[in-house]
Parts: structure tokens; C-alpha cells; sequence
């Protein structure tokens, strides 16, 4: 191979791949920086207190972390990490969805049994709807249509119509729902139940369950298994799913609804992202204090990286 | 004052016209399904002889979680078209339970929460053998109540003292404190612990060395320093096991035995329901909710009301009907667990009508464990390596 083309080679591969990931560390009041590729943790910067819910805006250009003990959700710079402001998020802001055109959030209001629509461009809360005890997760539809929250102890999911921004019907599911996320092409909402240990599928149209996953793992007690995060990829063969205390990923046939294979990651595995180009799968383990790489084609464990106290959310940024 | 009280006006018609506003057009709100819930308390009083005046003595302890309950149950009943009513009957300590719930009671309710003593609560649900009624039993550890006076209509929130001493233990035998001195007073709800106490050294594999009544004065000044060092002159020991239920003299043992041991029991390191150091689990949530409503942490008895009415509703939830048979079936049945800020989920023991639950080992301000502790093994639920196991009951309840 001439050298040129090997250089150009080169370049194009670290390009395709370069991408940083950031995760909330919950008792380091920090944000870590992780270079994924070669598994290294490149900084940790201060962030506020309690941080855990985080998402980058669809121009990657922006990153919101929610600082739950500063009751506040703050914006940052995604190159450089500097504070540009923050949003008036309610009190104890833990989780929190972007609308798919980057123009509103929705937060969870867990002590109050809301959910805060706040206005991006005016920083402002445009409205709060009333929704069931602890809401917690929470979601919008890639097709703008639905936004879902999800109340741990009614333990409901709420179908919050986007344009009305009213809640149009609730479908009850199993103990303690914890996590909400649509399907890319929209049409199934899977949710998880923490308590009860079982992922359910729900039909977008009839808002009703047509599959509950239940897990089992040989040498792990049923109550050990608390599912929380889940990723689901762009064609729908496969989802991946945190089993929390159980410390593995569940990798779920996302069209046969079987679950083909258990990987194990770090301790009480918390939620989870893929990488850009979505080979791989980055985990938040918050109790062993590190981030486990899953290579998705050979679906094996390839790495842990250290990266502080309790782990709890991730992005990534191309 | 009259500009106060235009702003007023505005603040408050403000979430009126909001929600007039977000009324959705159609369909039609289906009638309420109403579910009444009474619950029937008697005013404690507060310990006589007790030494510590450091907390605010609460007279009604338990009704502020039983509220708190019904407002978590009505947030979901919007959703559902389920309405939660609480009624309270609060009896003077003097007062007479039982003709209380005769007079305003007995078949006008088909769900009564009882935060009585042992005895009451035992002639309640006697009295309420031949009605529709279903008694939750929020204010008593009595293991006799779970096993020879067990009741078909009753079921217990609370976990009983077998199953609190049994947390203790396993707590003490990780530690491999298997030496105990045990200290009992002279009430005979101490004599019930220490029997519990006893049981679980039994099970456990742990030895009672000493054993000794506390005899001496309630008055800390007398008898602290020098009884106290005396009192526990004994055998080599690892833990000072104390029952004291009251806290009539207990509290006063830490820092003046005469060996350097823990204290471990009903003070020191205690087993609870629930306690103010709790956060895991969303338990902060349900701490916050419970300060904002009654201004002070949420104590055991809150905790017990709070599990009972929450059953109630995710009973009526879950089932979708006030019915009581259909309520009181799937109470019992398998498919039935409650969310409790535990972890794992909470069920009722279908040989006694325990709620099965994890149990905190806490110090004054530290949560040091949750029991089960890791490592002790149960073929179907670890939470029954606590207390009474179905093998163990002596309770027969009629099918």
C-alpha cells in the first residue's frame, strides 16, 4: 500500500471512530471523559452536585446534566465543558427527555408528581402535567408524537400527546417502572419494571402490552434482577437491556422478543448508550465504579474502565 | 391589604383555570368507584418512668402515613377512576375500642386499619369474625397474634418481633458475635422480645452466656455510672443484647459497661420497619413526601399505616373492582406485591398473613445493614429466612 493512501487510511479510521463519552459520577459530583477506543479516561471535570441525568442536543453542541442536589439542570458546552446556563427544572431533577427537534425538555418532577416542560430557547417552564406518583422515566417518540412518563409507584406508564400536551390514556405495567423508550421507527414502547424484574413491550397504537420479558439467570436470585436502561437498535434486531443488580446486559432478539445471551458487565449496571456508529455498547456500573465496553458483532465484554464514584448516566458525542 | 388580597385571589384561581383549561373533550369520566377505608386508633401515652426526654412524644403515630397513603393512592385513582377515602376514629387512651368500632364500624366498612395494642387488636378482629371486614393490623409485633391467635380475617404490616430479633441475628453472626449478655426489663412485651431473642439464638447457632433482669432505678443520675458497671460484671461476651422496648433504661448502657462490647437490641444497633437514615431504594422520595405532610421524619407506625392502605390500593388498582372478596383474594394470592422502599417486593405470607419485608439495622443516625443479610439462603424467598417460616407456624387458618 503507498504511503499516502495508508496515512489517508489511517486518518479516515480514527475519524469514523473518534467520539467521546461522558458519564455522571453521582458521588463525585463530576463528569468523567472517556476516550471509548482506547478505553482511557481522559479527565474528570466538576459539574454540580449529584449529577445523573444527562443528554447532548441533537446538534451534539450542547450537554445538559441534571445536578439533582443543585435542583437545577445546567447546560454546558460540549468542546469545552464550560457552564453556559442553566434551567429552572423543579426540585430534585434526576431524569429528563429532549424533544427529537431540541427545542423542549420534559423533566421528571419525582416529589411532586409532575412533569416540567421547559422552553429550551427562553429557558422558561412552559407547563407542568400532573402525572402519578414518582415519575421517573421518561421519553419522547422519535416521531414527535408521544412524550411517556413513567410513575414508579402507580406504576403506570402516561401517554402524553406532544402537540396537546395532555395526558390521552395511561396503561398500567409491571412494579415499579423505571425506564421508558420508544423503538426508532416509534411503534413499540418498551419499559422496564425494576421491582418486578420484567421488560414489556407495548403496542404504540393500542397503548397496550402485546409481550413481557421476564429474566433469568442461572446462580442469580430473581429479586437481584432489576432491569433498568435499555438500547435498542435502528433495524430492531436487537435491544439491550441493564439488569441493574444482577450485573449483566440481557441482549433481547428485538423481533422474536427472546432473550439470546447474558453478558456480564460491572456491578449494578445502570444504564446504557451505544457508540456512534453502533458496534459498541458503553454501560454505567454504579457500584463497581466503571464503564464496561461490550463489543456488539462478537457480542463479548472487551474492556472496564475505571472511571469514579457511582456511574449513573452516559452519552455519547461523535 | 386589599392589594394582598386581590394577589391572593390571582394565585389561587391561577391552577383553577389551568385546569379547566387541560380538561381533556372526550370520552366521558366513568363514575368514581369509591373505596372507604376506616382506621381505628388509640392514643398511646407517654412512657412513665422513662428516663431520655429528648424526642417529642407523638400521640398518634401511624395516621400522618395512613394520609400520606391516601394521597399517593388518589394520585393514581385519577388515573383509574378509583376514589380513597380515609375515616378516622381516634380513641382516647381511656376510651373504649371495641364499642367504638360496634357503634361506627362494624358493617359500615369493608377495610379497617387498627394501630391498637396487642389485645385490642386481637378483640377487634373477634368482634369482626361474623362481617364483611378486612382488619390490616398496622400497630402490633406480636408473634402470638401470627401464630396461635392468628386471625383468617387479619393481616399484619408490621414485622413481628421473631422476625426482627431473627435480623438482629444474622446480623451478630456474620459479625460472629455468638457470645450474647442479655439484658431484659421488666415489662412483658421486654419478656416477648427476649422470648424472640432467645428463639433466634436457637435458630442461629448463638449462645445466651448470661442472662439478667434490669431491676434498678429508671434515674440516670443513680444509677448509670455505678449500677451499670456492676450490672455488667459477667463471663467474657462479644454484644450486650438488650431488651428494653420502651427505652426505660437501655439507652443508658452504651459507654458504661464493664467490658468495651456493643450494644445490640432494642437500642444501640436496633431492627425496624423503617427509620429516618433510609435512603436507598427511592426511599428518599417517600421521606421527603412524608416531612412536607407531617413536619417530622416518618417513624415505624407511619410506616405500617402507610403499607396498609398502600395494599389497599394496589389491590383495587391492579384488580380494578372496590369489591371486598375480589380485593381480599388477590391480597393472598401470589400474583399480589407492594412497592415498599425495600428493594425487593413485598408479599403477604399466605400461612399467617405477615407481610413478608426486608428490615433495617440502624444506629441513631446511620443505616448499618439490610436484613436478609447476603448469604442466608431460603428455597423460595430469602425474606422468609425472618421470622416464623411456614414449617414453623403454629397458625391454622380455615380455608
Amino acid at each position: 500500500m503507498n504511503k499516502k493512501l495508508l496515512i489517508f487510511a489511517l486518518f479516515a479510521a480514527i475519524n469514523a471512530n473518534a467520539e467521546t463519552v461522558f458519564v455522571t459520577l453521582e458521588k463525585d459530583n463530576a463528569l468523567a471523559v472517556m476516550n471509548p477506543i482506547d478505553g482511557t479516561l481522559l479527565k474528570t471535570v466538576p459539574i454540580g452536585k449529584r449529577p445523573r441525568g444527562i443528554a447532548l442536543s441533537p446538534d451534539n453542541k450542547s450537554l445538559y446534566v441534571a445536578t439533582s442536589d443543585d435542583n437545577t439542570i445546567k447546560i454546558f458546552d460540549a468542546e469545552t465543558l464550560k457552564q453556559t446556563g442553566k434551567l429552572p427544572s423543579g426540585e430534585d431533577p434526576e431524569t429528563f427527555a429532549l424533544s427529537p427537534t431540541g427545542d423542549k425538555m420534559y423533566v421528571s418532577n419525582e416529589d411532586d408528581s409532575l412533569v416540567t416542560v421547559i422552553d429550551l430557547a427562553q429557558k422558561k417552564i412552559s407547563k407542568q402535567i400532573k402525572v402519578g406518583v414518582e415519575p421517573e422515566g421518561i421519553c419522547v417518540s422519535a416521531d414527535n408524537q408521544w412524550l411517556i412518563s413513567a410513575s414508579e409507584t402507580t406504576n403506570m406508564v402516561h401517554w402524553i400527546d406532544v402537540k396537546t400536551q395532555t395526558i390521552v390514556e395511561n396503561t398500567l405495567v409491571d412494579a415499579r417502572p423505571r425506564f421508558v423508550t420508544f423503538t426508532p421507527d416509534s411503534s413499540q414502547l418498551w419499559v422496564t419494571s425494576e421491582m418486578a424484574g420484567s421488560l414489556m413491550v407495548l403496542d404504540t397504537k393500542t397503548k397496550q402490552p402485546i409481550k413481557t420479558i421476564n429474566f433469568a439467570i442461572q446462580g442469580v436470585p430473581n429479586d437481584k434482577i432489576q432491569p433498568v436502561g435499555i438500547a435498542i437498535d435502528k433495524e430492531r434486531k436487537r435491544a439491550y437491556v441493564a439488569l441493574g443488580t444482577a450485573n449483566r446486559v440481557a441482549v433481547i432478539n428485538a423481533q422474536t422478543f427472546e432473550v439470546e445471551k447474558y453478558l456480564l458487565v460491572g456491578s449494578r449496571v445502570w444504564n446504557v448508550a451505544f457508540s456512534t456508529d453502533k458496534k459498541r455498547l458503553y454501560t454505567a456500573n454504579g457500584l463497581s465504579n466503571d464503564v464496561s465496553i461490550i463489543d456488539l458483532e462478537s457480542q463479548t465484554v472487551t474492556k472496564s474502565v475505571g472511571v469514579g464514584n457511582y456511574p449513573w448516566g452516559l452519552v455519547v458525542k461523535p | 391589604m386589599k392589594t394582598f388580597i386581590a394577589v391572593l385571589f390571582t394565585v389561587m384561581s391561577l391552577p383553577l383555570f389551568a385546569a379547566t383549561k387541560d380538561k381533556p373533550k372526550s370520552p366521558p369520566v366513568p363514575t368514581a368507584q369509591i373505596i372507604d377505608i376506616a382506621f381505628l386508633n388509640q392514643e398511646q401515652t407517654p412512657p412513665t418512668e422513662t428516663l431520655s426526654n429528648l424526642d417529642l412524644f407523638v400521640a398518634n403515630k401511624g395516621v400522618e402515613g395512613a394520609e400520606l397513603a391516601i394521597s399517593d393512592n388518589n394520585t393514581t385513582g385519577q388515573f383509574t377512576h378509583q376514589n380513597f377515602v380515609l375515616h378516622k376514629f381516634n380513641v382516647p387512651v381511656e376510651g373504649n375500642v371495641a364499642d367504638i368500632f360496634k357503634q361506627n364500624i362494624s358493617d359500615k366498612f369493608h377495610y379497617v386499619i387498627t394501630n391498637l395494642n396487642a389485645a385490642n387488636t386481637l378483640a377487634i378482629s373477634d368482634l369482626a369474625t361474623n362481617s364483611d371486614t378486612l382488619l390490616f393490623d398496622a400497630g402490633t409485633v406480636d408473634d402470638s397474634l401470627r401464630n396461635e391467635q392468628c386471625r383468617q380475617n387479619t393481616l399484619h404490616l408490621l414485622p413481628s418481633r421473631a422476625m426482627k430479633a431473627d435480623a438482629l441475628a444474622q446480623y451478630m453472626m456474620k459479625k460472629r458475635w455468638s457470645k450474647w449478655f442479655l439484658v431484659v426489663g421488666n415489662t412483658p412485651e421486654d419478656a416477648l422480645f427476649a422470648t424472640a431473642l432467645k428463639r433466634s439464638a436457637k435458630r442461629f447457632g448463638m449462645k445466651i452466656v448470661t442472662e439478667k433482669k434490669w431491676e434498678h432505678t429508671f434515674d440516670a443520675r443513680k444509677s448509670a455510672q455505678s449500677d451499670i458497671s456492676v450490672f455488667t460484671q459477667s463471663d467474657d461476651y462479644d454484644v450486650l443484647v438488650v431488651a428494653d422496648e420502651q427505652g426505660l433504661f437501655g439507652e443508658y448502657l452504651a459507654y458504661r459497661t464493664w467490658l468495651s462490647r456493643p450494644i445490640i437490641g432494642t437500642q444501640g444497633l436496633i431492627a425496624t420497619a423503617w427509620h429516618s437514615t433510609h435512603d436507598l431504594w427511592g426511599a428518599t422520595q417517600i421521606q421527603h413526601r412524608f416531612q412536607d405532610l407531617a413536619k417530622r421524619n416518618m417513624e415505624e407506625p407511619d410506616y405500617g399505616a402507610y403499607l396498609a392502605v398502600r395494599a389497599i390500593g394496589e389491590a383495587a388498582t391492579r384488580t380494578k373492582s372496590a369489591d371486598l372478596k375480589i380485593i381480599r383474594d388477590y391480597l393472598r394470592s401470589p400474583q399480589f406485591t407492594l412497592q415498599g422502599y425495600k428493594g425487593n417486593a413485598l408479599s403477604f405470607r399466605a400461612w399467617d398473613g405477615q407481610l413478608r419485608q426486608s428490615i433495617l439495622l440502624v444506629a441513631p443516625r446511620s443505616l448499618v445493614a439490610v436484613a436478609p443479610i447476603e448469604g442466608f439462603l431460603h428455597p423460595k424467598t430469602e425474606l422468609d429466612t425472618l421470622g416464623f417460616d411456614q414449617s414453623e407456624s403454629t397458625c391454622k387458618l380455615e380455608k
